[in-house]
């Protein structure tokens, strides 16, 4: 039996999967170039996504299904994927220049992720999508981990076992999905998601019980709670470029993958357990955390457990979680783009204290983290993150599941607490250290040069201490690019509705 | 859209214009100060003082197409709200906001209080910047405030109206936090946290009528029509619960004293102001017009509530020994005599939570700004360490006692109207429980009047104390911010007529509705 292959449709994964290629071929044959070549890349997948989002195909079709499906949905997730990758590249560009991590490995595996994520996207089948979900992650193990340190350097182990944690859990997970991808098909013999049920008869137990487990091994990829607890060791021990990474497109690719499953199986109970859990964990453990990469951890936990609440819903949910996760990820990406340009190449995301006065030193900066964080937190000026939560609970409120609603509601609340706390640290002065000139007594003339005095003056020191380090220009451009759109996003979010719907 | 879009006369498309100006001008102006450059910091402050006072301007303006309208030359069956002006585009159809702003009689007057107090804020920034950070970030905070409220009583979309009453969250927490007293942060941080648990509850309300009603349109929403009794229920208790936290209502006042002890002066004035009658307008706009059937089911309670925040806070105030604190309290009380007014669901009720409102605003404004200077010059806000500012500084102490009369309510000054006819609302509406009420309320009134002469007799009479020696005299800047809320306290005590004028047929309209 031969098929014919639309590669018109297919065009996207070439352009990710060439890319690449491209990029190992340029490491070996020239060892540079690599970086820009991988920017380009995903910009040409962009641009194959918009132009299949616009004459939308499908290939790998069998008698009635097809196995890759292109739709308004797949599109936008699929520019989100380039999209990311391109910025996180952006982000790593110092770190990859001074020799901290190896360039050409560096952007062959990030690119491949970013395949992984089209596969997502298009995905047309259950084999496909796990496939997809595997590409993703796979390169992420080795991401983790990859650090070079310099001859002197203190060698630290943290992003070694970082990446063994995520390794051993991601593994168990997707063994946990495939075991239900095949109970699913023993019960009712289909993979295609446009005609997955849930089985009847005598199988339906079998079908629910593999639709469970679909559920709980995507859920360990978004990190739904109580599934979740490798994921802030796992962003803290990484590279903070990777772990923005880890938390908006590998989320995402989670997020997609369970809005294909709960839009077709009865699910809902499971996700709604899932989601209360989820974001009320993940508040109320983000008030307690004093580290940056931490805090930002948690609180991603959290806001999967938003998503997850639209989720359970079920298909009615979906086209709202996936809006959300769009706002969500775009109002990440800015609040890690914008930690790793106050840290420098070299730093891991440091202590929340580190913050402190930080917004008055740079103060355009600090102006991106308090949007990034306001949208987070679902309040003005970050209109994006607000449209976000008013989708979500209207969602859940025309779905009658008003209780849940007011569940996410409360943990809005909890998570101002912590939000607000780190937006104000940026805007506290730093703490007093040594004597203002102004407030010394005026030396007696008779005395000077007798005793010698030492005395600093806190604005100097501090001054001295935190010199105010010039932002790379590829993380100064991602920060603004990521700015730019969150503001517009804002003002006008029917552009992501439209988009959504086609 | 809307139905009822034959019944409006848009305005013309001037006065459309002028509408979106009175949002674009002060938002347009907060952008500009903010990225003016550090080093011109007082000229930026002048900059956001022309942009106040043009929107001040604006806001005046806004009642000049009114002068020939009149809404019962348009049929049989009026829309409950019919807006002077409107404005409407579609901006999220897919979360079913419009861009909806109007102004009406209920409206116009605190739109305008809302721009003057703000420019007199912005001038009083010009000449005196709090300790705590630049000050042109505070007044380029103190432009997005006026945005956010402006915004909230010109939305005629609930979503829309939802999104306005969030933007003042942040920036009114960067006020007190940036620029206020010693204990800031934990003020601000309750500030914070309260008013956005009422601002989630008015979220789940607003999308409980928008799914039930199937639109936000205010104009159409107005007088319940097409909800059931039992979401009206639901989206009362909702709506009730939301703005007694902004408005405050005893028990949920409780983040008012604190925030008001640690705000700086001007932080004080937009929130005792204006900000607070946020909390006030909803539950009349949206409260009352979108869910009159939940309204009538609730109001006992509600005004039993109102009752007792009128009592708590005025035994509160007799016993509080802080100057600010003290007139914080005291917003409690009045603002219970506001809401004792709305939950007797009358128009005399209505009509005095409207002039209360706004005589409040002007009043408290004034207060606050008196008590900042005070306390600028005496570095103590102690009633103890106070006392004989006669003696030192006549102008003020007259001043003060001036402030505190009007506040309680004596007749002639602008306090009068809205607590005597609160009271006289309710024996209107009859029955043991409203005729108990108003009789608690008018106890209540005499204890306002009890503390506030307690606070005078501390503060100006008796002999000059340590702290108050040397006072400085009422600089220009401050007799600039001062005396139009003096002139305009007096003015409304002798004309409520000026808040009231427009407000006849937009009130009947909404009792019309009730059951």
């Amino acid at each position: 039996m031969t098929q014919t292959v639309n590669h018109f449709a297919l065009f996207p994964l070439y352009a990710a999967g060439g890319t690449a290629l491209l990029v190992l071929v340029l490491e070996l044959a020239f060892g540079r170039f690599v970086l820009p070549a991988g920017i380009a890349g995903g910009l040409v997948t962009i641009g194959g996504a918009v132009a299949l989002g616009l004459r939308p195909a499908s290939t790998f079709c069998g008698a009635e299904h097809c196995s890759w499906v292109s739709g308004p949905q797949a599109a936008v997730v699929a520019v989100l994927f380039a999209a990311l990758t391109i910025g996180v590249l952006a982000l790593s560009a110092p770190a990859l220049r001074a020799g901290i991590a190896p360039a050409g490995e560096f952007c062959f595996l990030l690119v491949s992720s970013m395949a992984g994520g089209v596969v997502i996207a298009y995905a047309g089948d259950l084999i496909t999508l796990i496939v997809g979900l595997e590409t993703l992650t796979l390169p992420l193990y080795v991401l983790v981990g990859l650090r070079r340190f310099a001859p002197r350097e203190r060698v630290t182990t943290t992003g070694a076992s970082a990446a063994v944690t995520f390794f051993l859990v991601s593994v168990i997970s997707t063994a946990i999905a495939l075991l239900g991808a095949a109970l699913l098909f023993a019960s009712t013999g289909m993979l295609h998601l446009a005609v997955l049920t849930g089985g009847s008869g005598p199988l339906a137990p079998l079908g629910a019980v593999g639709a469970a487990l679909l559920v709980i091994g995507f859920a360990f990829k978004v990190a739904a709670v109580p599934l979740h607890a490798w994921a802030p060791a796992t962003y803290d021990g990484s590279p903070v470029p990777v772990a923005a990474y880890l938390s908006t497109a590998s989320k995402l690719g989670g997020v997609v993958a369970l809005a294909a499953i709960v839009q077709r199986l009865d699910t809902g109970p499971l996700v709604a357990v899932l989601a209360v859990l989820t974001m009320t964990v993940g508040n109320l453990v983000a008030l307690r955390q004093t580290r940056t990469v931490r805090l930002l951890a948690w609180s991603s936990v959290a806001q999967a457990g938003y998503i997850l609440a639209a989720l359970a819903v079920g298909s009615a949910g979906v086209p709202a979680a996936i809006a959300y996760a769009v706002f969500f990820v775009v109002l990440e990406f800015v609040a890690f783009a914008v930690v790793v340009a106050l840290r420098g190449p070299d730093a891991d995301g440091g202590e929340l204290a580190d913050l402190r006065g930080l917004g008055r030193r740079q103060p355009w900066l600090g102006a991106a983290l308090v949007l990034a964080l306001a949208g987070l937190a679902g309040l003005p000026p970050g209109l994006a993150g607000l449209f976000a939560k008013v989708t979500v609970v209207a969602a859940l409120i025309n779905a009658g599941w008003g209780w849940l609603a007011a569940v996410v509601a409360l943990n809005a609340l909890i998570a101002l607490a912590y939000y607000v706390r780190v937006a104000a640290l940026l805007y506290t002065r730093p703490e007093p250290v040594g004597v203002h000139f102004a407030d010394l007594p005026a030396p007696e003339p008779a005395t000077t040069g007798s005793t010698v005095t030492a005395v600093a003056d806190p604005e100097l020191l501090q001054a001295a201490t935190h010199p105010r380090v010039p932002v790379p220009r590829p993380v100064a451009a991602a920060v603004a690019v990521a700015v730019t759109v969150t503001v517009v996003l804002g003002f006008a979010p029917q552009w992501i509705f439209d988009a959504l719907l086609g | 859209m809307t139905p009822y879009r034959d019944y409006v006369t848009s305005g013309g498309s001037l006065a459309q214009v002028l509408l979106i100006a009175v949002l674009a001008v002060p938002a347009l102006g907060a952008l500009v100060v903010a990225l003016l450059p550090a080093r011109i910091d007082r000229g930026a402050r002048i900059v956001a003082m022309v942009f106040a006072a043009v929107t001040f301007v604006l806001t005046a303006l806004l009642a000049m197409p009114n002068a020939d309208y009149g809404w019962f030359a348009y049929g049989d069956q009026p829309p409950a709200l019919l807006p002077w002006i409107d404005v409407s585009a579609s901006w999220v159809p897919s979360l079913g906001v419009d861009f909806h702003l109007g102004v009406d009689g209920i409206s116009y007057p605190l739109v305008v209080l809302t721009g003057l107090l703000t420019l007199l804020c912005c001038a009083y920034t010009v000449g005196k910047v709090p300790d705590g950070g630049r000050g042109r970030t505070l007044a380029a905070l103190l432009l997005v405030l006026e945005v956010g409220i402006l915004g909230t009583f010109l939305a005629l979309d609930l979503v829309l109206f939802f999104i306005f009453f969030e933007v003042v969250l942040l920036p009114m927490y960067a006020v007190i936090a940036g620029w206020g007293g010693p204990d800031r942060r934990r003020a601000a941080r309750k500030f914070v946290l309260y008013t956005l648990f009422g601002s989630l509850l008015l979220l789940l309300g607003v999308f409980t009528v928008v799914i039930a009603a199937g639109t936000g349109d205010l104009m159409a929403l107005t007088g319940g029509t097409g909800l059931s009794r039992t979401v009206q229920c639901t989206a009362f208790a909702l709506f009730a619960v939301a703005f007694a936290v902004k408005a405050p209502l005893w028990p949920l006042h409780t983040w008012l004293p604190d925030a008001h002890t640690e705000a700086p002066t001007v932080g004080s004035v937009i929130l005792a102001g204006v900000l607070l009658k946020m909390g006030t307008y909803g539950l009349i706009r949206v409260g009352v017009g979108v869910a009159p059937l939940g309204a009538a089911w609730a109001a006992p309670v509600l005004g039993v509530l109102a009752v007792a925040a009128i009592l708590v806070g005025s035994l509160v105030c007799l016993r509080q020994t802080e100057l600010k604190r003290l007139i914080a309290y005291s917003s409690v009380g009045h603002m219970g005599f506001v809401l004792l007014g709305i939950a007797t669901l009358t128009a005399t009720g209505l009509q005095a939570a409207l002039v209360g409102n706004v005589a409040h605003g002007v009043i408290t404004g004034l207060l606050f700004f008196l008590a900042g200077a005070i306390k600028d010059r005496a570095h103590t806000g102690a009633l103890a360490d106070l006392g004989g500012l006669r003696e030192t500084a006549p102008r003020l102490a007259g001043l003060l006692a001036f402030a505190s009369i009007a506040s309680l309510g004596l007749p002639g000054l602008a306090g009068f109207w809205g607590e005597a006819f609160a009271v006289v609302a309710a024996t209107e509406r009859g029955g043991p429980l409203w005729i108990t009420l108003a009789v608690l309320a008018a106890i209540g009134g005499a204890l306002t009047a009890a503390y506030f002469l307690r606070l005078l007799r501390r503060v100006t009479h008796g002999p000059a104390s340590p702290a108050v020696a040397g006072f400085a005299g009422i600089t220009r800047p401050e007799w600039l911010a001062w005396s139009p809320l003096v002139l305009l306290a007096l003015a409304i005590g002798l004309v409520p007529a000026l808040v009231l004028a427009a407000t006849a047929d937009p009130v009947a309209a909404l009792t019309g509705a009730l059951p």
